[in-house]
């Protein structure tokens, strides 16, 4: 049972170069289960690309990456979403010309198989399969409250809305874990509100493990176990919000830094 | 089938055996390949400042054509035939920047593209309409004979054609990395607001371009012509271009170049020394076939750097 | 207030994911299948069911194979030509060499061999995107016509270079060859149309579709959430080729009862291409609408002479159609980039709100 107690995601001593710059020197962090882990630290500091490598989008050029104790380096995202890992985007990414259901339906992409012609006539097996993923997408539609924007082309959506449906799409895979980049950029206070029950609900019903990188400092106070700081390509602190709040490494890069 | 090895490999011999020979093969690949140069700078020029895969360009180039021996044909010196070309093909630019450009502004790609097929139909029915369908002959008094140096044989022609062809290039060339208003093209391509913020508008812009680019196809349809004769197969010169666009990338005007002379060169060196295996008439395709092989292995293309993707 | 919604709640997934949710949809659709099934072969004349509604019914449903790749799955191709030449080449070859072998079969076994070509040249689009694919596919056009073009095995050597269709019957009647009528040839193009376009309506409105999609929309989303570009991508280029295939291999069989290469050339390929775009990418009602409008339209432009009594040289009423043709398209795209299947849509719509509109 090693493996059920060690962390859910390490990530090793990685590194990651674009040309002549180094987007992530030697990072090393550690996501436990069932935590809610916030990454933090001035724009341009690597965040977006750590969550990049971990969804298998980027390779590091050197260091490793565990996920339930496996050596998970070197995979294509597609295996690394086969693995669990389900994320959000900070520019949202959603199909902009499919219905918020048909979104939240290809979130569960993974969970269907079969046959093509099967699905090509619609019968037996696919159809059976189809509805029961739409009834289980249904129970993600209640849960983030979007009834009534079902039918809705994603594209049309006002920007708050098209936030969370890319939780919707990415809760859809039931992932064992969720990173969520800067999941509330962009929102007004009461989305905001909205935004963090919803993460901790996730975290507290499903047991679903949460990295989000996120901006706003009184959220991440709020609704993180644990905080990890990066500024140019590093890591300068991890460790429970109010250690991290206090640490004076991150009150000179970070919090004497304006952001936005 | 070692029969088959032995005739896949035996040009190449046949190369050493006979070097004037495949001197000239190599020639006239060059002077094709700065032809579609020709034609693929028209597509880069507009694509490059208006993002819109011009499917036209090789009517353009019958038009222009047309236009001029049509001019001819009416007694009109050569001079002022090509002026008043010239003046049709800006003519031209400001419709289409008018009639079909300025109401599919911020439309998708696809729909641009599909406009320039529907202005490929509109534009060829206007041009046989207009000067007739059959074919013509385009003298410009330089003679189609061949003289030889060294024991290479030349045509005067197709030589005279690649030279214009070559400095034309060259012009254009300089012409975007050089001056104002060409840096301020490339800048468009690049961001429409930065180029806004030079201060020039962008149907400006667009009528300049499509402009260039119609001049462009005078050249190419003249050269054409004189070599083939001005009549509707000039019009799919076009589609040689094309496989020199993806080698070279629809925005670099030295991928054009240098994309154009690999495939004018490749395709007269296949023709010759393996076209008969198979049959022959291969330059249809071969020109593709090669672009896209080269794709798989580099798929940004000859210039393109290699960008890694953003989310 | 005869069209609408109201009062039809949907209690069932089942009935929601429907393909024609609303009662008054499924009462039009059966009145039209009924029309189309039973009326027309009884009434249209041959100049009708030869000219207008056979060549309908194929370009239809080679528009639908175009539309999975273009419009749902976002792969620009221009090679439609040469896979529908795949297919005429392929079923003449089966259907003369296995004379026993039922004509659909013929057809469907077409349509597979043109999929095993599509998927071969679908390869690149893995690394190539956009205008590069298109020009891409344009090999796959130029490099099969010529190959049907130059090997004589392909019309069993036939010194005319033609591949005509042989006699063949099914039922006891008289399918295709110089002796099959019309309204039977209409009746088989009719059935085949039917069924593949409701296969291709099941395969987009499901997973398959979705994840066509969401390569067309965001392919670096769609890696992340699982769905592997390759197969994805290769499967839309099989499918769509296989309804190339198919509908290539009735424009042989079924339509023009024998063919050279020049019938598959590159303009066939733009023709499909304009279906697609008019009728609206990612609509299968559209690739009905667009292949109408494509073959009306130039019907329509010759005979208007003769109607309001003009008299015209032929080759200038040809150069008149090419430009009205062009002009057309130009025209329509300005109107509703989004196809007339988007009008008919925005008409329903409309429908829904009459007489109370708000
Ligand atoms: N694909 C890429 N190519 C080149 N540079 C990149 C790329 N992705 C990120 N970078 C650079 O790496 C650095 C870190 O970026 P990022 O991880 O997005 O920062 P953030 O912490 O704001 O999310 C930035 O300087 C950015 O410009
Ligand atoms: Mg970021």
């Amino acid at each position: 049972m090693t493996e059920a107690s060690g962390p859910l995601l390490s990530v090793e001593d990685i590194s990651v170069r674009f040309g002549a710059l180094m987007a992530l020197s030697r990072v090393s962090v550690e996501v436990h289960r069932r935590e809610i882990l916030a990454i933090i630290g001035p724009n341009g500091a690597g965040k977006t690309t750590l969550l990049n490598v971990v969804s298998g989008f980027y390779h590091p050029y050197e260091g490793r990456i565990r996920f339930e104790g496996r050596d998970r380096t070197s995979l294509k995202p597609p295996d690394v979403a086969e693995l669990g890992i389900a994320r959000t985007f900070q520019n949202v990414a959603l199909f902009r010309g499919m219905s918020v259901l048909d979104n939240i339906m290809t979130g569960r992409l993974l969970k269907m198989g079969g046959h093509f012609l099967l699905d090509a006539v619609w019968y037996g097996p696919a159809r059976r399969q189809e509805l029961a993923h739409r009834a289980a997408v249904e129970r993600i539609i209640d849960f983030l409250e979007i009834q009534a924007i079902r039918k809705t082309p994603a594209g049309r959506l006002p920007y708050g809305l098209q936030k969370r449906v890319e939780l919707a799409r990415a809760l859809a895979a039931e992932p064992k874990l969720l990173l969520l980049d800067e999941p509330m950029a962009g929102m007004n206070v009461e989305e905001k509100e909205d935004m963090c029950r919803f993460i901790l609900d996730v975290n507290s019903e499903f047991g679903t493990t949460i990295a989000l990188i996120e901006h706003d400092m009184g959220v991440v106070m709020d609704i993180s176990d644990r905080v990890v700081v990066l500024d140019y390509g590093r890591k300068i602190a991890d460790g429970p919000p109010e250690q991290v709040r206090k640490d004076q490494a991150v009150l000179d890069a970070y919090l004497g830094v304006a952001h936005d | 089938m070692i029969e088959f090895l032995r005739s896949l490999v035996l040009p190449f011999a046949d190369m050493v055996s006979s070097p004037t020979f495949f001197v000239e093969v190599l020639v006239g690949g060059i002077a094709a390949g700065l032809m579609y140069s020709l034609v693929a700078l028209g597509f880069v020029l507009i694509f490059k400042a208006s993002g819109v895969f011009n499917f036209a360009q090789g009517v353009m180039v019958l038009f222009a054509a047309l236009t001029l021996v049509g001019l001819m044909e009416r007694g009109m010196p050569v001079p002022v035939a090509l002026a008043l070309t010239v003046a049709v093909m800006i003519a031209l630019a400001f419709a289409i920047e008018r009639v079909v450009l300025r109401p599919l502004v911020n439309q998708e790609h696809i729909i641009l593209f599909m406009a320039t097929i529907g202005l490929n139909f509109f534009l060829e029915g206007l041009g046989e309409q207009l000067w007739g369908s059959n074919v013509k002959r385009l003298d410009i008094g330089i003679p189609d004979e061949s003289f030889s140096v060294a024991g290479v044989l030349l045509n005067k022609l197709e030589l005279s054609a690649a030279l214009t062809a070559a400095v034309l290039v060259t012009v254009l060339a300089v012409f975007f990395q050089r001056t104002r208003i060409g840096r301020a093209l490339r800048a468009v391509a690049d961001d429409h607001e930065a180029a806004l913020s030079i201060g020039i508008p962008l149907k400006t812009i667009w009528v300049i371009v499509w402009s260039v680019a119609g001049i462009v196809a005078i050249a190419a349809g003249v050269m054409w012509g004189a070599k083939s004769g001005v009549q509707f197969s000039l019009s799919l010169v076009a589609l040689k271009a094309l496989p020199v666009l993806i080698l070279g990338g629809f925005e670099s005007v030295p991928g054009a170049i240098v994309g154009g002379l690999i495939i004018g060169v490749g395709e007269k060196v296949a023709e010759v020394y393996w076209g008969p295996l198979v049959g022959g008439a291969i330059e249809n395709w071969f020109a593709y076939v090669l672009a896209l092989a080269f794709l798989l292995f580099r798929p940004q293309g000859l210039f393109g750097e290699r960008i890694i993707e953003r989310v | 207030m005869i069209y609408r919604e109201a009062g039809q709640f949907k209690t069932t997934y089942a009935g929601d994911q429907a393909i024609f949710p609303i009662l008054q949809d499924r009462v039009f659709v059966g009145l039209v299948a009924l029309a189309a099934f039973v009326a027309v072969p009884l009434l249209a004349n041959e100049y009708w069911l030869q000219a207008i509604l056979i060549p309908f019914l194929i370009y239809a449903l080679a528009a639908i194979g175009l539309n999975l790749l273009t419009g749902y799955a976002g792969l620009l191709s221009l090679g439609t030509g040469g896979f529908m030449a795949v297919g005429a080449y392929s079923a003449f070859k089966l259907a003369t060499a296995f004379p026993w072998l039922n004509v659909i079969l013929v057809f469907v076994l077409a349509g597979v061999c043109a999929a095993g070509v599509g998927l071969l040249f679908g390869i690149p689009s893995l690394r190539i995107k956009g205008f590069y694919l298109a020009v891409a596919t344009l090999a796959a056009q130029f490099f099969l016509i010529w190959l049907f073009n130059k090997v004589g095995w392909f019309v069993n050597y036939a010194p005319s270079g033609t591949a005509t269709a042989p006699p063949r019957t099914m039922l006891g009647v008289m399918v295709t060859g110089p002796q099959a009528t019309a309204p039977v040839r209409y009746l088989v193009a009719l059935g085949l149309v039917v069924l593949f376009a409701l296969v291709a309506k099941n395969l987009v409105r499901g997973r398959i579709g979705r994840s066509w999609m969401a390569i067309r929309d965001r392919d670096i989303a769609a890696e992340i959430i699982g769905v592997r570009p390759l197969r994805t991508k290769l499967l839309a280029f099989a499918i769509s080729s296989f309804y190339c295939g198919v509908a290539g291999a009735e424009l042989l069989f079924l339509y023009l009862g024998s063919v050279e290469t020049l019938a598959f050339d590159i303009n066939l390929s733009f023709l499909i291409l304009f279906m697609v775009i008019i009728g609206g990418l990612g609509s299968i009602l559209g690739s009905f609408l667009g292949a109408a409008f494509i073959v009306l339209v130039p019907i329509f432009l010759t005979n208007v002479p003769n109607w309001i009594g003009l008299d015209m040289r032929t080759d200038t009423q040809k150069h008149l159609e090419l430009m009205i043709f062009g002009g057309l398209i130009i025209f329509f795209l300005i109107v509703e980039p989004h196809g007339l299947a988007r009008l008919w849509q925005i008409t329903k719509e409309k429908l829904r709100l009459w007489p109370f509109p708000h």
